[in-house]
C-alpha cells in the first residue's frame, strides 16, 4: 500500500512531535544546557560523539557561567555548566530546590608574564603573588622575587598588573588562591568572579589580556591554563603546599583534585585551590555541570547521567587530546556512585521528586 | 476646497504628527527603562553614586565616580585636541584647497568618518598605546622632567586615559571635519563676493565672514562630536585600561561610563550588579541629554546674536 505523499508528510510531523514530549520516563529529543565557556570546545565534542553513539542529542550554549545558572535558575535549561561554584546568595535564591554541581573535568588559571630577559619560567610564591598583585612590589628586581629565583637576573623594569575588565572564572579561581594564602588580600579585595583590583590595568577576555601582557615589558597577568598552552605563553612556576615548585599541566591540575577527598557531586563544592599534594598545582579548579532534579523534565535528569556517566569515562581520551585535565579515576568513581543513585531515584515508577532530599533543613 | 481633500490633510497631519510623536515616545520610554532598572543602585547609594570611586562587587559597594570622571576627561581633551583641528581641516578643504584636490579631500574625510570604531579601537592598541609607553611617557618624563607633575606621575604602559583619548579624537576629527565642511559650503556665494568687493583678503574673508556666519553650525558640529566621544564605547574600551581609581595621572589606566557597561555587563550575574551598571547607563544618558540641550541653547544663541548684527 502506497501513502499518498502529503500524507506521509503529516504522519512524519506527528511522529516527530510525539518524540518532543518525553513522557513516560522516555528522553526528551533534544537535551537543553547553557553555560561556561571554558569547557566548551570539550562539551561540544562529547555531544557530538554521544550523539554519533547513542542518538541523544544535546544542545549547549556557552553564553558564560553566570548565564548558565541563572538559565537553570529560571528553569529554562535541562542543565547549566559553570567554572565558579554558586554562591550562597546563588543557592538562597532558589527555594529549597537542590541543584548538584557534577565535576567534569578540570581547569586551571597560568599566571603569564613579559620579561624577555629572563630565561627559565618564573618562580612565584603565593605570598609574593600576594604582594604582586597587592601592589606592594612595584619593581621586578624586588629582593622578595629575587629570593624565588636564585640565579635568575632580574630586570629593574615596573611591574604592571594586568587583570580581567569583565568578570571571569579564571578570576574568581585566582582570587580564590590569593585568599587562600593570604590574610591580606581575603581581607581586602577577597574572592569573586570581578574584584576591586587595587592596582593594575583591566583588559576584556583572555585575549584582552593575553595581549596586552605581551605588548607590554614588565607586565604580569593570568588566564586559563589552556589557554596559556596554546598561544605559547609563558606560565610561571607556583610553589604548592608542599613547597614543591610546579607548572600548570593536565597531570599536576588533576593530581590537584586527588588532594581534595571530598571531591564529588554536591550541592557545596569543595575548593581545589593551594590542595595538598607534592605534585598538585595550586590554582586548579573543577569545571561542573549543574542539574536540577526537582525541576527538570521527565527524563531529562536519566538522559543527563547517563551523558555524564560516558563522558566521565569513555569521553576521558578526548578530553586529554584537546588538553583538558580529566577527572582523576577515584574521584570520577565517587561521581558515579552518586549518580548512580540519583539515576534510580528519577527512575520511571519511583517516587522521583519526593526522594530528593531538600536543602535548607526542611 | 473640496470634502475629500480637507480630510486627506486632516489624515497627512495625524499620521505625520503620530511619526513625530514617537521621538519623544522612544525618549521617555529608554529613560523610563533605564530609571526602572538603575533604582535599586541610585536608592542604595544616593548621591554618592556619583561622586565616590568605591567598584567592589564581592561587597556591594559600587560607585562610578572615576568612570564619570574619566568620560568628562577622555571627552574634553579629545574636543581640546580635535575641535581647531576639525575647523582648519573643513577651512582649508571647503575654501582654500585647490579646486581639482576639493573632492578627493572631502572623499577622504567622509571615509576617515565612517570607519567603524572598533578599527579606531585596534589602531589604539597597535599604535597609540605603543606610542605612548615607548615614546611619548618617556619623553615627558625624561626630556621635559615632568614626572614631578601629578598629570603625569607613574609609571606609563601605555592603557590609560591618555590613551583613549587620543583615540577619540582621532575618531571624531573626521567626523568634525566632515559636517563642519558641509556647513561652511553653506555659507551664500553673495557674503563672500561682498567680501572680496571690499578688498578683504581670502583670509580676511574666512575668518571674519565665513566662520562667524556659519558659528552655529559650527558649534553644532563640535557638539556633535563631543557627543560620540561621550559615548564612545568600544574603542575606549580597548585602550584605557579599564581600573576603578581616582588616579592624578593622565598616563594611569581609568574607565569610562559607556566602556564600564561594555566590559561587564555581560557576566554580571548578581542583581545589585546589574543595576549599577544600568544606573552607570543611565548617568551616560542624563550626560549627553544636558550636552546636548547645552549644544542647543549655544547654537540658538549664537543664531540669535548673528541675527542681529
Amino acid at each position: 500500500m502506497r501513502l499518498p505523499p502529503w500524507l506521509a508528510v503529516v504522519l512524519a510531523l506527528i511522529a516527530a512531535c510525539g518524540g518532543d514530549g518525553g513522557r513516560d520516563g522516555g528522553t526528551p529529543a533534544v537535551l537543553t544546557g547553557a553555560g561556561a565557556t571554558f569547557p566548551f570546545p570539550l562539551y561540544s565534542r562529547w555531544i557530538a560523539e554521544y550523539q554519533a553513539r547513542t542518538g541523544v542529542r544535546i544542545n549547549y550554549q556557552s553564553i558564560g557561567s553566570g548565564g548558565g545558572v541563572r538559565q537553570l535558575s529560571a528553569g529554562t535549561v535541562d542543565f547549566g555548566a559553570t567554572d565558579v561554584p554558586m554562591t550562597p546568595r546563588e543557592r538562597a535564591a532558589l527555594g529549597g530546590r537542590r541543584v548538584l554541581h557534577v565535576p567534569m573535568v578540570l581547569g586551571a588559571v597560568a599566571v603569564t608574564y613579559n620579561l624577555p630577559t629572563v630565561p627559565r619560567p618564573l618562580r612565584l610564591s603565593g605570598e609574593v603573588m600576594a604582594d604582586l598583585f597587592l601592589g606592594r612590589i612595584a619593581r621586578w628586581n624586588d629582593p622578595r622575587l629575587a629570593a624565588l629565583n636564585p640565579g635568575v637576573a632580574l630586570p629593574a623594569a615596573d611591574v604592571l598588573i594586568v587583570h580581567r575588565a569583565d568578570g571571569s572564572g579564571s578570576t574568581y579561581i585566582l582570587t580564590d588562591y590569593l585568599s587562600a594564602v593570604s590574610a591580606e588580600w581575603a581581607a581586602g579585595p577577597s574572592r569573586g568572579k570581578d574584584v576591586r583590583w587595587p592596582v593594575g590595568a583591566g583588559a576584556k577576555g583572555a585575549d584582552g589580556v593575553a595581549g596586552l601582557v605581551k605588548a607590554t615589558p614588565g607586565a604580569v597577568g593570568y588566564v586559563e591554563a589552556g589557554y596559556a598552552r596554546q598561544h605559547g605563553l609563558p606560565a610561571a612556576e607556583l610553589r604548592n603546599r608542599d613547597g614543591a615548585f610546579v607548572a600548570p599541566s593536565a597531570e599536576s591540575i588533576s593530581a590537584a583534585a586527588l588532594g581534595i577527598p571530598a571531591a564529588s557531586v554536591g550541592t557545596e563544592q569543595p575548593s581545589l585551590v593551594n590542595a595538598p599534594g607534592a605534585a598538585s598545582y595550586p590554582m586548579a579548579s573543577f569545571t561542573w555541570l549543574l542539574l536540577d532534579p526537582a525541576r527538570a523534565r521527565r527524563g531529562a535528569t536519566r538522559a543527563l547521567v547517563d551523558f555524564v556517566r560516558w563522558a566521565l569515562h569513555d569521553g576521558t581520551p578526548v578530553a586529554v587530546a584537546l588538553g583538558y585535565a580529566p577527572v582523576p579515576a577515584a574521584v570520577a568513581a565517587r561521581v558515579d556512585a552518586t549518580l548512580a543513585a540519583l539515576r534510580a531515584s528519577t527512575a520511571p515508577g519511583s517516587a522521583a521528586r519526593g526522594a530528593l532530599p531538600r536543602e535548607g533543613g526542611a | 476646497m473640496t470634502a475629500t481633500a480637507r480630510r486627506g490633510d486632516r489624515v497627512y497631519r495625524l499620521a505625520t504628527g503620530a511619526c513625530a510623536a514617537s521621538i519623544p515616545m522612544l525618549l521617555a520610554f529608554i529613560a523610563w527603562v533605564l530609571a526602572t532598572a538603575a533604582w535599586p543602585a541610585f536608592a542604595r547609594f544616593g548621591a554618592g553614586f556619583l561622586t565616590t570611586g568605591t567598584w567592589d562587587p564581592v561587597r556591594d559597594a559600587y560607585a562610578v565616580g572615576p568612570a564619570l570622571l574619566g568620560t568628562l576627561v577622555t571627552a574634553g581633551l579629545a574636543l581640546a585636541v580635535a575641535a581647531p583641528l576639525a575647523v582648519a581641516v573643513a577651512v582649508y578643504s571647503a575654501e582654500l584647497a585647490p579646486r581639482v584636490l576639493r573632492t578627493p579631500l572631502a572623499f577622504l574625510i567622509d571615509l576617515l568618518a565612517g570607519i567603524p570604531s572598533v578599527v579606531y579601537g585596534l589602531w589604539g592598541i597597535g599604535v597609540v598605546v605603543p606610542a605612548l609607553r615607548d615614546d611619548v611617557g618617556p619623553f615627558l618624563r625624561g626630556t621635559l622632567h615632568l614626572g614631578g607633575l601629578p598629570l603625569f606621575a607613574g609609571p606609563s604602559f601605555g592603557p590609560s586615559v591618555l590613551a583613549g583619548a587620543a583615540v577619540l579624537a582621532t575618531m571624531i576629527l573626521p567626523f568634525v571635519a566632515a559636517v563642519t565642511r558641509e556647513v561652511l559650503l553653506a555659507v551664500p556665494r553673495a557674503q563672500r563676493e561682498a567680501a572680496f568687493a571690499l578688498g578683504a583678503t581670502r583670509w580676511e574673508t574666512v575668518i571674519d565672514v565665513v566662520l562667524p556666519y556659519a558659528r552655529g553650525g559650527v558649534i553644532g558640529a563640535v557638539m556633535l562630536g563631543l557627543g560620540r566621544a561621550l559615548g564612545e564605547t568600544i574603542a575606549v574600551a580597548l585602550v584605557i585600561g579599564g581600573q576603578h581609581a581616582f588616579a592624578s595621572s593622565l598616563l594611569a589606566p581609568g574607565y569610562t561610563l559607556a566602556s564600564l557597561a561594555a566590559n561587564e555587563f555581560a557576566e554580571a550575574s548578581d542583581e545589585l550588579h546589574v543595576a549599577a551598571l544600568m544606573a552607570a547607563a543611565a548617568t551616560l544618558f542624563a550626560l549627553t541629554l544636558v550636552v546636548n540641550a547645552v549644544a542647543r541653547w549655544l547654537v540658538g544663541r549664537v543664531a540669535r546674536r548673528g541675527e542681529a548684527t
